[in-house]
């Protein structure tokens, strides 16, 4: 208890707020009040101005150079793959592969996955809370191979239903999708369990991390996960940047996904020899001021530490749902004992596109919609929701606002 | 607060919670299913042609409060009306919500319709209040396939 609380009084929030210039920004004459963090979080200083600096001193091409700034560049842009992988525990640098974000690295895991282990009649398992961009490329590849998509159902609670995983877990199986925390509902899914039980039958298993990485502690050999997305705009870093993380067993065997230059070793008009690791699937001049930026987000949110980050953000969640909660005519959508900074509900008498203008000119920024999870949506018969969702720099005083405004709302349409 | 006074005047806080002709007409003459994929807004309008009039009408589906009042309000708006009338209103309709903020509509001209004109100030929300009019437009054009604003 006085761990947790020396720990707590290290974590400065006024601090931390002065990180981020942009929480200093009026919006329609209001402080801006920014919830939408699941769409996209803040960039610290620190990430801006390590990418300015790129720009400004260093910027060349990669892998390619004998000058200096090539070198320097590469140098910074390899860096920034060690920090990722010691970020999410990965044993080797080389099963980091930079991509533009977690649409991306599924796409290429989709295609370059089905490529070469997927026949007809295969099986891939994914889960009725997925992200469209967790859904559509297996569908893709699975229309193209002739393989069928499995989706294992979600309670009322939001939460996955294991018995019907481990039902749907059969010898056609052939790899398992599953969103580690989901964007629209929060549920942080068992995903040590399902990795066990889809290894069981010797099935591997992809994360989708995009919403988990920037809440909680996430190492993937603990997880034992054998591939593992993420995003960096969602990780306090920029956009046009993502991560796919897979086991050197698996990747070594994989076909590319994207032909050109940088993943190959040799070419002649009659044969190419691929790049090793993590080359081959890094087709093309790639995002490095992004991926330096990324690895400056990495440096930022490491030196506050993921466990605080946990910590704190329960306790703001906590705070968000019991207020959110409390408001008259609120049903709160995905109520999973396991949550992650995501508070999505509906209001019985104001749609969530309403909900979302007046919040706006209060300065409050949330998502209203079907967060890109349309079979979430029809699961709890619903059009859409309006979605809070938090990050670290949040404050209590910022929800009071926002609970107001949404009082506020209610009181005008009803 | 005041343009979001403009925006949802006491015209349109009432059709939404009022809507007018709700429900299925059964049977019609023509029918057609509007939706907006982004915001999931999806009406059906159904309506009841004498030669050229509308002589009924009716919405069902469901919005937020523009795309529903919108639907109320043209529903009250051109039954009665012939197919004609209710296009010149349709146009209207279009050129108020897209006419620039600094421009005045006529509003003697537009009568109801110019409740939306608030609807400017929020780009966002001019597909919401166009929806059911595109509807309306494909249901008496007989075009009887789903459209969409997107
Ligand atoms: C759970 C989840 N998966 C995938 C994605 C897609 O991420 P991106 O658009 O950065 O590729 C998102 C983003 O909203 C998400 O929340």
């Amino acid at each position: 208890m006085n761990a947790l609380k020396e720990s707590m009084q290290a974590f400065d929030i006024n601090s931390i707020r002065k990180d981020f210039p942009i929480l200093n920004e009026t919006v329609h004459g209001k402080t801006l009040v920014y919830l939408d963090n699941a769409a996209t979080t803040q960039k610290p200083e620190q990430v801006i101005e390590a990418m300015n600096a790129y720009y400004r001193h260093t910027n060349s091409n990669i892998h390619r150079g004998v000058h200096l700034l090539s070198e320097k560049a590469t140098q910074q842009y390899e860096e920034a793959r060690k920090k990722v992988a010691r970020f999410i525990g990965a044993p080797k640098t080389q099963e980091i592969i930079f991509t533009r974000g977690t649409t991306d690295a599924i796409n290429l895991l989709a295609a370059s996955f089905g490529k070469k282990h997927i026949q007809a009649g295969d099986e891939i398992l994914i889960s009725a809370m997925e992200h469209h961009s967790n859904i559509v490329p297996w569908q893709m590849m699975c229309e193209e191979r002739k393989a069928v998509l499995k989706v294992v159902p979600i309670d009322d609670d939001g939460s996955l239903n294991m018995e019907a995983f481990e039902q749907l877990l059969s010898e056609k199986t052939k790899l398992v999708a599953i969103v580690h925390v989901s964007n629209s509902l929060g549920t942080i899914n068992p995903v040590k369990d399902i990795i066990q039980k889809a290894h069981a039958k010797n099935i591997p298993v992809l994360l989708d991390g995009a919403q988990a990485v920037q809440h909680l502690p996430v190492n993937v050999q603990e997880l034992d996960c054998d591939f593992y997305a993420f995003s960096g705009h969602k990780l306090f870093g920029p956009t046009g940047v993502g991560v796919l993380y897979g086991k050197e067993s698996w990747l070594k065997d994989l076909p590319p996904y994207q032909g050109g230059g940088d993943m190959i070793l040799n070419v002649t008009f009659e044969k190419t020899t691929y790049n090793e690791l993590p080359y081959k699937f890094e087709a093309g001049t790639p995002a490095i001021a992004e991926v330096i930026g990324l690895g400056a987000a990495i440096d930022y949110i490491s030196g506050i530490g993921m466990k605080q980050i946990e910590t704190r953000e329960s306790e703001l969640l906590a705070y968000a749902m019991k207020r959110i909660a409390a408001i008259p005519r609120v049903t709160i959508i995905g109520t999973a004992a396991h949550k992650s900074s995501v508070v999505s509900f509906v209001v019985d008498g104001v749609h969530p596109h309403d909900m979302g203008t007046i919040l706006d000119r209060e300065g409050i920024a949330i998502r209203t919609g079907h967060h890109c999870t349309q079979p979430v949506m029809k699961r709890f018969g619903i059009p859409a929701t309006s979605r809070v969702s938090l990050a670290f720099y949040n404050t209590e005083e910022e929800l009071d606002t926002c609970v107001k405004a949404i009082e506020k709302a209610i009181q005008l349409f009803v | 607060m005041s343009e979001l006074n403009e925006l949802y005047q006491q015209v349109i806080l009432d059709h939404n919670k009022n809507p007018r002709n709700y429900g299925a007409l059964k049977p019609c003459t023509h029918f057609s299913e509007g939706f907006n994929p982004l915001c999931g807004d999806h009406f059906d309008i159904y309506a009841v042609m004498d030669g050229d009039t509308i002589k009924d009408i009716s919405f069902e589906g469901s919005g937020c409060a523009i795309s529903k009042s919108s639907a109320s309000i043209m529903t009250s708006l051109v039954k009665g009306k012939t197919k004609a009338e209710a296009e010149t209103m349709i146009e209207q309709f279009q050129d108020l919500v897209t006419m620039p903020m600094d421009q005045q509509p006529d509003e003697d001209k537009l009568g109801k319709l110019a409740v939306f004109a608030g609807v400017r100030e929020f780009p966002a929300r001019i597909k919401c209040a166009s929806l059911a009019w595109h509807t309306l437009k494909a249901a008496i054009e007989q075009q009887p396939k789903a459209i969409s604003t997107e």
